[in-house]
């Protein structure tokens, strides 16, 4: 089973990375919402997979009666996806200003903050 | 998606999504629940509102600016882990107040008080995040 | 209490004994900021209150964080626990001297800066909410400092990502948003590759806490795993602290945010950067750092180099400080690629120092762009006559950023090639100096245009040219500038006549990071 994840894991990452290679922005978004993914599916695989008993403990007891799934990876992985969550929120809304202020979702045709003909630091006095 | 059917739905169906939603919250102590999935479950109750009464129905429905119900969320939670400082014990510990009301017994506890400051950031962040994208649309 | 009404015996899952009210220094740093941020979101529309929101609460942030370091000081390393939870269950908070120290110094540095911005920050970007976002920045910094958690470690570095974000687009500026999509999206990036990290981590050893995971690795049979993991935290913080070759973020969207902001971003959030390599490389797998020694050498050197050399290329003056943030990270990472105390110590006197003087650096260009009107070289001049003052501390912040005696980048650079010579690692120590000698002349460069100068550019010497346009006089600026401007500048003379008592406290940090024992104890107790 972690053999199997490990390679969906192996599969999206070279995905997020190929779209992460690209010039377009909004390739990069895409990439960069795959790699929250694989990141929360490679911490929940290195908790170890239990299937079909979650950790919940039955009124009237203190501990679980067997052994159940790793609820740190979940509570982890919970934390990653609001945090990825509000992250790709915060990037659509900033690629979209993006493309109507600076009319271009290519990121090596984004020269502003670093103009191509900059002037050269003087020489002498 | 202005349809008389879903504008006549949609208040009772969002109330009772508020409903719901506190529901979840308070159930969240002892099983699956807890504030920051009550929290989305309001904010789709306030989405549905808006689809079907346009944005600023719902904000004169949250009477407040979202982003000041997120603060209070915040603050709330934060003064949830203080208490445990009176007892000498380390910050978050949870403290409990058990309150007799109508003849039943109401467990009140930090934990329940720094959920509710979650519920409310959600709330709040959420949908005011929403609400500037649907304004957008319009 | 619940837990009296059951049999349970909760001693082996909680702490049980009284905690002392001083440990609750470690976490009023983050409390106190996520308060005041809070109640500054809410008076967002009272835009004059703003300010002091924030000034009182990061004064008592800085009193909270002196006591912080007292206490560490006098009773080693402290540690709590939130929710009384022992660990490695509950989440540890962690002060050593390096984390003390640094939560202090970063707290100063942003009280200058919430100074500063009383009268350079528009009313409108007041509202759109400049204070709540500097107030979150120092609560992730905080947190950075102070936690004793990986997987915490990479939560508090989410939210200080998430303010620098919104401080970043502050004036929805053309530039601006360009420089954002650069910085956010590499930062995001490095942040995903930290948690990956993380993850690879805990899939190891099994653990999330500090103090857990520097005993376990060392039980660990094999130490090829360690070894992986060690380079890939090495290249994620790498990245955060924008080392040659993952830096050209930093010069891409460093001279776009506004200035106090900008001075903010680099004097705190590369820091936490090298806080989080010494903190991984150090503390909890020294064998990692052994092995990628040559390499975090090799890479202090290009990074040195290339912020010194991209200085003297540089004709607008924010980019030249964007490429003196990159010198330094440079010389920290030789403090952590030589890795004997006294580098080590070097290396976190150089982060301390370093958040002080990039701080004032950027809020000195601030007051030259207000001077002068113009951020380029080739215009700007005439300082010196119109603000004698001003070009003193012009003088000082640049000599000390060069690490020229007697101000503090000079006992920085000297622990460093002190301890490169001690440990045989010659070239690096040559590294710092000739990086040094690069800085001097770009930064002398910029003090004798900018300030000697009469004028722009073809002025002759001993006339003086008519001001430019938009720029003010000296008796226009206002106390709000004078004052933090000031105060760090006497901070660093201070410090750099007197290095006595911080050398002690960065061999302290050196020692408790070089040797894990006080820092696990602290932690566990008596358990272990």
């Amino acid at each position: 089973m972690e053999t199997l994840f490990a390679v969906l894991i192996g599969i999206l990452f070279a995905g997020s990375i190929y779209l992460l290679l690209s010039r377009k922005l909004v390739r990069i978004l895409i990439g960069i919402a795959i790699l929250g993914n694989a990141v929360n599916l490679l911490i929940f695989t290195a908790g170890r997979l239990t299937r079909d008993v979650p950790p919940i403990i039955p009124e009237n007891s203190y501990f679980p009666l067997e052994a159940t799934a790793n609820p740190l990876p979940q509570a982890l992985v919970l934390t990653a996806i609001v945090i990825s969550f509000s992250f790709l929120a915060f990037f659509l809304v900033l690629g979209y200003r993006t493309y109507q202020e600076l009319g271009t979702d290519d990121l090596l045709e984004m020269r502003v903050a670093e103009p191509k003909e900059h002037s050269e630091p003087p020489q002498g006095y | 998606m202005n349809t008389l059917i879903f504008r006549t739905v949609a208040p009772y169906l969002s109330a009772l999504m508020m409903l719901f939603s506190v529901f979840v919250l308070l159930r969240g102590h002892n099983e699956p629940g807890g504030g920051f999935i009550g929290g989305l479950i309001a904010v789709s109750a306030f989405a549905i509102y808006g689809i079907a009464c346009g944005v600023s129905a719902v904000r004169r429905a949250m009477k407040y600016h979202p982003m000041s119900i997120a603060a209070s969320g915040l603050l709330l939670a934060v003064l949830s882990v203080l208490p445990s400082i009176f007892y000498r014990q380390p910050a978050m510990t949870s403290q409990w107040l058990e309150m007799p009301f109508l003849g039943t017994v109401i467990d009140l506890s930090t934990p329940l008080f720094f959920d509710i400051g979650v519920y409310l950031v959600v709330v709040g962040a959420i949908s005011s995040i929403a609400l500037s994208l649907e304004e957008r649309a319009d | 209490m619940a837990v009296t009404q059951t049999t349970v015996d909760t001693a082996a899952a909680m702490v049980t004994e009284a905690v002392p009210l001083a440990d609750w220094l470690l976490v009023a740093p983050v409390l106190l900021t996520m308060a005041g941020g809070a109640t500054a979101i809410i008076f967002r529309k009272k835009s004059f209150v703003q300010p002091w929101i924030a000034i009182a609460t990061i004064s008592l942030v800085i009193l909270s964080n002196i006591g912080l370091l007292n206490h560490v000081l006098t009773n080693g390393v402290v540690t709590m626990v939130m929710g009384s939870w022992l660990p490695p269950f509950g989440i540890a908070f962690t002060a050593d001297p390096l984390g003390a120290l640094l939560a202090l110094t970063a707290s100063i540095a942003t009280l200058c800066v919430a100074i500063f911005a009383i009268n350079s920050i528009a009313e409108n970007e007041r509202r759109y909410g400049f204070y709540p976002f500097l107030l979150m920045l120092l609560c992730g910094v905080s947190g950075s400092f102070l936690t004793g958690d990986v997987f915490n470690l990479y939560v508090w570095f989410e939210v200080l990502l998430i303010s620098s974000f919104g401080m970043q687009i502050l004036g929805n500026e053309k530039i601006q948003i360009d420089g954002a999509v650069k910085y956010a999206v590499l930062n995001l990036i490095a942040t995903t590759l930290l948690l990956t990290t993380t993850g690879l981590l805990y899939g190891l050893v099994g653990t999330l806490n500090m103090a857990d995971i520097a005993g376990k690795i060392k039980a660990l049979d094999s130490s090829g795993p360690v070894l992986a993991i060690a380079a890939l935290y090495f290249l994620a913080f790498a990245m955060k602290a924008a080392a040659f070759p993952v830096n050209f973020w930093l010069p891409a969207s460093y001279h776009t945010p506004r200035l106090v902001v900008a001075a903010i971003f680099a004097g705190l959030l590369t820091k936490v950067g090298v806080y989080a390599l010494l903190r991984v490389m150090v503390l909890l797998m020294p064998e990692g750092r052994d092995w990628l020694a040559s390499l975090i050498g090799l890479v202090a050197i290009a990074t040195m180099l290339t912020g010194s050399l991209g200085a003297l290329a540089q004709t607008d003056i924010r980019r030249l400080m964007g490429y003196l943030v990159i010198a330094g990270i440079g010389a920290m990472l030789a403090g952590i690629a030589v890795g004997n105390e006294v580098a080590i110590s070097g290396a976190i006197f150089y982060a301390m120092h370093s958040v002080l003087i990039m701080t004032a650096l950027y809020l000195l260009v601030a007051f030259m762009f207000q001077m002068s009107g113009t951020f380029s070289l080739r215009d700007i001049g005439g300082l010196y006559i119109r603000t004698p003052l001003g070009a003193a501390i012009g003088l000082v912040l640049l000599l000390a950023v060069a690490g020229l005696p007697p101000f503090t980048g000079f006992w920085a650079k000297l622990l460093l090639v002190a301890g490169a010579l001690e440990a045989d690692r010659g070239w690096v120590a040559a590294g710092v100096l000739v990086s040094g000698l690069l800085t001097t002349i770009a930064i002398g460069r910029l003090w004798i245009f900018a300030f000697w100068r009469g004028g722009n550019e073809h002025t002759m010497d001993g006339i003086q040219a008519l001001p430019i346009a938009g720029s003010s006089d000296a008796s226009e600026i206002s106390w709000s500038i004078w004052l933090p401007l000031l105060a760090l500048t006497a901070l660093i003379v201070l410090i750099g006549v007197m290095p006595e008592a911080l050398m002690s406290i960065s061999d302290n940090g050196a020692r408790t990071l070089l040797d894990p024992t006080e820092y696990i104890r602290s932690v566990f107790g008596g358990i272990r």
